[in-house]
């Protein structure tokens, strides 16, 4: 939904950032407005999931320039725990395995911090167990996960409903999902996408990272931006993702030969 | 060993085990009071372990030198001092000194054996047990030298817990040692006999504040189809040093289960040691050190299979944090005779400090040539990634080290006995202080 009215809540200023001294991003201009889905599309290297880390902090990854800031504050000087509790939340590509650490406690943990962080009060033991058996629904997902470790032994399938039920639970302003399609069946996609629909709302905002289109047929981006060599090529609506899928992204390395060399290493 | 070259190093060593010995007054049974002699004259010959020794080769005895080698006094452990027991249990406490059977009614199945027949039990094991009086069946396998552990305890413990199992026994037994605050040598012998098809759960809890030696000799022989389902607890102070050996006999069919949970002592040294006597029993060994600051955390085990179709899985673990030290040598040995073994062992180390060190060393002798036998050994730092996933959902970096160090614990302390709750044993894998009133 575009209002242009609506609050900004994250914008993306010129950003630079390397992994283990290799630059990936070079230079990323984004804003996103309440209640607006967007997708970043492009092949594998082209920074689309660097780009979801840097947002989230991952200490493997270095800002070498420009600034994000979310809400008018600066996303990038906050610890990665303090971004989440203010409501950036990040889907896992590849959710980890934590053997022996309970699904149900971290859930709850990680639910209060942010509920702390909201001015809402600590749901006890009872009152959580109510909340998650009633967001469960939202992906459909077996109880019988909460009482197992986290992700541990889950499908692929299992482990990204646990990542939107998590995203159910901590109720983000800004969801960033990388790759949430990936190793899902058509099932499954329908299911994770729709829970993504869900908990969509004029307040909240979006951003998928995804290869392909099949994810934009169940939810429906407002914009798609293009991405190549470490920044946005092209930003168009959802029509751009339907080009893509016939043109393939040859053109791409047309556009990027076009383009002033980028500095790599 | 060359006596010439290092005479200097020997000399305080003998004073110690001199003095300690100098002390024990004739406490036991004529019967009892042999054994322990022949054990004193062991002692006598192999004084004090040395790094010299394989067996103590990468471990530092300094904590066990600083010990004053005198008994504790009597009534060092006020049993008003200790948490109450859980509901369902029969708690025993050993100070040394008191009848640790006086005022408890022992429950159904579980019987004392009277001295005269523990004289005979201890002088005529099933099998062979050379010259080593204070050696049990288990240990006697091991080589020429008993344990040192074993031995001291064996060679200084003025009483003997000697206990018979028949049937189910419903309760938990929990045998409780605190040398609290006083210094010196708590000396501790145990045995336990489980006739066939007995049950039972023991928890063996040592705790200690100050610079004492707990010293702890734990036999049990299972009888066919006998299960022993054994938990052990270790909360140690700063100065305080255990050291225990478990030597467990077990006929065919027979399920032996050990979870132990040991931390803050200076030194702690757990020698659990299994006999399948011919096989056809199942040992399930879990154990979880830490070591913080100066501690040193170290477990010799002996797993041996006398007989076809043995089964063992073995899990040890350890949290090194400071500038502490954990050892582990896991030997297992499959002569010809025991096919079909099937035998798993895994390390899995925490190492928490970059001043903090391990030496973790699977021992497999296989000469069977029809087994299942795997180990491995790993040693890594908390998982970056795990950490980063915790973070980004809110949990700060404390408290997603301490979740995790929680899922590393939680592995072996399952498994202990409900009844070790009170002893609040992943507080104090976690560095928490142990629980005093």
């Amino acid at each position: 939904m575009i209002r242009p009215e609506a609050p900004v809540l994250l914008e993306i200023r010129d950003l630079y950032a390397s992994v283990a001294d290799q630059p990936i991003l070079h230079g990323v201009n984004l804003t996103i407005r309440a209640g607006e889905i967007h997708a970043v599309m492009g092949r594998n290297g082209s920074g689309k999931s660097t780009l979801s880390k840097v947002l989230a902090g991952h200490p493997a990854y270095t800002v070498t320039g420009g600034g994000v800031s979310y809400r008018g504050e600066d996303l990038l000087a906050l610890a990665p725990e303090l971004r989440a509790r203010r409501g950036v939340f990040l889907g896992f590509q590849y959710p980890v395995e934590i053997p022996g650490v309970s699904n149900l406690e971290f859930l709850r943990v990680a639910t209060n911090g942010r509920r702390l962080e909201q001015g809402a009060e600590e749901l006890d033991t009872f009152a959580f167990e109510d909340l998650v058996r009633e967001r469960l629904a939202v992906v459909q997902m077996d109880p019988a996960f909460l009482e197992r470790s986290v992700n541990e032994g889950f499908s692929g399938g299992e482990k990204k409903r646990n990542e939107i039920l998590q995203m159910a639970l901590l109720d983000p302003l800004v969801a960033i999902l990388d790759e949430t399609d990936s190793g899902l069946d058509i099932d499954a996609l329908r299911i994770v996408a729709g829970g993504v629909n869900q908990l969509a709302t004029p307040d909240n905002a979006t951003l998928l990272i995804t290869h392909y289109q099949r994810l934009l047929d169940v939810i429906t981006p407002d914009y798609v931006h293009v991405m190549a060599a470490g920044r946005i090529l092209r930003t168009g609506g959802k029509e751009l993702a339907l080009e893509l899928e016939d043109r393939g992204y040859d053109w791409v390395d047309a556009e990027l030969a076009a383009l002033a060399p980028v500095e790599v290493g | 060993m060359g006596s010439l070259s290092m005479p200097t190093a020997e000399a305080p060593a003998r004073t110690w085990s001199t003095a300690l010995l100098g002390e024990i007054g004739p406490g036991l049974e004529p019967t009892l009071e042999a054994a322990r002699q022949r054990a004193a004259l062991t002692l006598a010959r192999h004084p004090f372990p040395s790094r010299r020794e394989e067996a103590w080769r990468f471990t530092d005895i300094a904590p066990l030198q600083a010990i004053t080698p005198a008994l504790l006094a009597p009534g060092t452990t006020d049993p008003a001092t200790l948490p109450a027991a859980a509901a369902g249990v029969v708690r025993l406490v050993l100070d040394g000194h008191r009848d640790p059977l006086a005022g408890v009614s022992l429950p159904a199945g579980i019987e004392s054996i009277p001295a005269a027949e523990l004289g005979t039990l201890l002088q005529q094991p099933p099998n062979d047990r050379g010259e080593e009086g204070a050696s049990t069946h288990a240990a006697a396998w091991a080589g020429s030298e008993a344990p040192w552990s074993g031995l001291l305890a064996a060679a200084t413990a003025g009483q003997i817990l000697a206990l018979r199992v028949k049937g189910v026994v419903e309760p938990t037994l929990e045998v409780v040692s605190d040398a609290a605050t006083a210094e010196g040598v708590l000396p501790l012998r145990l045995l336990l006999i489980l006739e066939s098809d007995a049950q039972l759960e023991l928890l063996q809890v040592h705790r200690a504040a100050a610079a004492s030696l707990t010293t702890v000799l734990l036999e049990a022989r299972l009888g066919a189809g006998a299960r022993l389902s054994h938990g052990l607890i270790g909360q140690g102070g700063d100065a305080a040093v255990l050291l225990a050996e478990l030597a467990i006999d077990q006929e065919p069919a027979s399920h032996y289960a050990l979870t132990s949970a040991v931390a803050g002592w200076a030194l702690s040294r757990l020698e659990p040691r299994v006999l399948q006597s011919s096989g056809a029993a199942t040992s399930r060994l879990r154990s979880l050190q830490r070591v913080d600051g100066r501690q040193i955390a170290d477990q010799h085990s002996q797993v041996r299979f006398e007989g076809p179709e043995g089964k063992l899985d073995q899990l040890h673990k350890v949290i090194a944090d400071g500038a502490g030290r954990s050892v582990f040598n896991g030997a297992v040995a499959v002569p010809q005779a025991a096919q079909r073994t099937d035998a798993v062992q895994l390390s899995r180390s925490l190492l928490l400090s970059d001043r903090a060190r391990i030496d973790t060393k699977p021992q497999l002798e296989i000469v069977a040539d029809d087994v299942k036998c795997a180990h491995g050994a790993t040693v890594s730092r908390l998982q970056q990634e795990e950490l980063f996933y915790l973070r980004s959902r809110g949990i700060d970096a404390a408290k997603a080290a301490g979740l995790l160090l929680r899922g590393f614990c939680g592995e072996v302390l399952r498994d202990l006995p409900a009844a070790a709750a009170i002893w609040q044993p992943l507080g104090a894998m976690l560095g928490e202080e142990a629980p005093r009133p």
